[in-house]
């Protein structure tokens, strides 16, 4: 993994020290809030519902324990006493107080983690596949990139005011785990004819209130020619971008405004000059990044006691079944550990439960975390020795929650509980799905299932993208949940349909309900997917259970 | 045509701690929505607001809620997302909730 450079912990504990004193300005009074919201928002710290929040940045989602610990302690100590893993892979902090975040943020220093451009309309945290570095498909590690990318946005002078916030992701598996599409820019690390490495460059998706899915603008970018691509894709959106109408801001209206054909032109110009101008320091730094992303050192074990646990232990099993991935050493696995026992908030984390995954990462998992964008820890690396021991400890901590991909392992944004733009509530509505369906025992015969749930249009919860997403509105003073089906999260994404008019608070759980029995009836065989049977026979069969004609003629 | 004026209460955010808060008769800042002054004109609103405004060492963005008369008439929110501020959130018994 990557350690800061002393350039890096200069300019961290330098920033700090700054906010400190805007801070101190702000309470004197030297500071208006008008003066001092555009610089709290450059540091992560928001106003929210009940209190501030800061959010802070887990780069491309990778922790190492002793950060992990670090946020266990600023979740004691200045919070109370848990934090909420986020879909752009960050953690947040609800209850902080203003005079408290100066120390806040010095200590995620001392762990090397910072809570810049968290907010505000410039590159935001570069976020990437949570399986990197590990996945049985990967074809290259993408964390590289990933920092290499931070490295060039921090601070980067022409892009701290865009038009609106940017926001990029990186995979480097053919399955994309980090909803690449849905992305201001997304990239793909492929293979050229040659075997060369590059990227595919898609630009121009993003979900809110007007979603869209990304374009491929170049569809082999040469690995070496990715800073001054990107960077020539900002500068044309910097330009061309609309500022009159902060709702049309974002790079998918300019590419959707301007046609795929003209931005890619532009790029293009602006990429012979940029490619000249950058003259071969990125590459060095790209080759040194790499060093730091070695893979660890795995070891040799015999497999005996997992195969015993296997065979002795259904919950075991289950867990195994469910929650483990394809890791490219085949004595080792992928671990998710779910923040979602079923009844509990999507992403939540107590500062107990933090260090336990910490201690599990420390002792079994060659220092490495992960925070995936659908609210979930991973495990990268896990001897499957380990496994049995590993299952036991998070057991113990109410982590071993056997649903990774299934109907309860729901996005959830926080929604009106803690959100100042949210519409509606999203947490309660994740929590009792979760429930209901954990009560009809029958979340496994369900199978994979993508639901995810925003509480506005804005669409923090990829409710667009969910095969199932509700999106919380206010109508007329009362919460009100529009269903959408069809979405795709993946290298086949797709923005879900509108099923119909929206469904009351109190309606929408059993709105969920009617839906799944209906899929459960209309599906070929218990292989077929919810999404699969939704593709095989379109939304007509799923908008007859969901409006069922005795309801329609009865309003 | 101008939107007819509903009652409101004025309301705000604490600087140091971020905690919601009310403007009482006494032109003082309370915790409970109870408790806040119930500006039943369109003038007296404004008013407030724009003294509020001029407070901006104590509080962070002042604004005018909706609010009706509950039955005891004390003050009470016209719309969820106050009754969310006014109470904390419905996953964990954190905020004004657990103060009461």
């Amino acid at each position: 993994m990557y350690s800061y450079s002393q350039f890096d912990k200069d300019f961290i504990a330098e920033r700090n020290k700054q906010f400190r004193a805007q801070v101190e300005r702000r309470i004197d009074g030297s500071l208006t809030e008008a003066e001092f919201k555009p610089l709290r928002l450059m540091n992560g710290l928001y106003l929210q519902l009940h209190a501030y929040m800061l959010r802070v940045a887990i780069p491309y989602g990778t922790l190492r324990s002793a950060q992990m610990r670090q946020l266990a302690m600023i979740a004691e100590k200045f919070d109370k006493g848990y934090g909420h893993f986020t879909t752009r892979q960050n953690i947040q902090f609800n209850w902080p107080k203003l005079r408290d975040v100066p120390d806040i943020l010095d200590a995620l220093a001392e762990v090397e983690m910072h809570a810049i451009q968290t907010s505000g309309n410039c590159v935001r945290n570069v976020t990437s596949d949570h399986f990197a570095g590990a996945a049985a498909d990967e074809i290259e590690d993408p964390r590289p990139t990933a920092e290499l990318l931070r490295q060039w946005s921090t601070d980067h002078p022409e892009f701290a005011f865009l038009g609106r916030k940017f926001k990029i992701a990186v995979v480097g598996s053919e399955t994309d785990r980090a909803v690449t599409k849905a992305h201001d820019i997304g990239l793909r690390m492929v293979r050229g004819a040659n075997g060369e490495a590059g990227y595919e460059v898609i630009v121009g998706g993003g979900l809110g209130r007007t979603p869209m899915v990304g374009k491929i603008i170049r569809d082999f970018l040469p690995a070496e020619d990715l800073l001054p691509y990107v960077e020539s894709i900002l500068q044309v959106y910097n330009r061309l971008g609309r500022r009159d109408n902060k709702y049309k801001a974002r790079i998918k209206i300019t590419v959707h405004e301007n046609g795929l054909d003209v931005i890619r032109d532009e790029v293009e110009k602006a990429f012979v000059l940029q490619r000249q101008a950058f003259g071969g320091y990125d590459q060095e730094l790209y080759a040194s990044i790499k060093e730091a992303f070695a893979p660890p050192a795995f070891i040799d074990a015999p497999l005996d006691a997992f195969y015993a646990a296997q065979n002795a232990d259904a919950s075991f099993r289950s867990f195994v079944d469910t929650n483990l991935a394809e890791h490219k050493n085949p004595d080792y696995a992928i671990v998710t550990i779910s923040t979602k026992a079923h009844g509990q908030t999507p992403g939540d984390a107590t500062a107990d439960q933090m260090r336990v995954m910490a201690d599990l990462a420390e002792t079994y998992g060659h220092d490495e975390l992960r925070i995936s964008h659908e609210q979930n820890v991973i495990l990268p690396h896990v001897h499957k020795s380990h496994l049995p021991e590993i299952f036991a400890r998070l057991r113990e901590a109410g982590l071993a929650t056997a649903n990774i991909g299934l109907i309860s392992d729901i996005i959830a944004c926080p929604g009106m509980d803690y959100c100042a733009l949210a519409t509606a509530r999203s947490i309660p509505v994740a929590q009792q799905i979760a429930t209901r369906f954990e009560k009809l025992k029958l979340e496994h015969d369900i199978g994979a299932l993508k639901i995810k749930i925003s509480g506005c249009i804005n669409a923090c919860g990829h409710h667009h993208v969910g095969h199932i997403g509700i999106l919380g509105l206010d109508r007329a003073g009362v919460e009100n949940y529009q269903i959408t089906l069809g979405g795709d999260h993946t290298e086949t994404a797709a923005i879900g349909e509108r099923a119909g008019p929206g469904f009351a608070y109190d309606e929408i759980v059993p709105a969920i309900e009617r839906l799944i029995h209906g899929y459960l009836d209309l599906r070929d065989s218990p292989e077929e997917t919810f999404i699969e049977t939704y593709r095989r026979l379109g939304a007509a069969p799923f908008k007859a259970v969901l409006y069922p004609a005795e309801q329609i003629a009865a309003e | 045509m101008a939107k007819k004026f509903t009652p409101k209460v004025l309301t705000a955010n604490h600087l140091l701690s971020g905690d919601v808060i009310y403007w009482d008769e006494k032109g003082d800042w309370v915790g409970a929505f109870e408790d806040a002054l119930y500006l039943d004109t369109e003038k007296l609103a404004n008013h407030v607001l724009t003294l509020a405004e001029k407070q901006q060492d104590v509080i962070v963005g002042p604004y005018l809620a909706d609010a009706a008369l509950g039955p005891d008439d004390k003050p009470m929110p016209a719309h969820f997302r106050e009754t969310f501020r006014m109470t904390g959130p419905s996953n964990y018994h954190h905020g004004k909730q657990a103060e009461a």
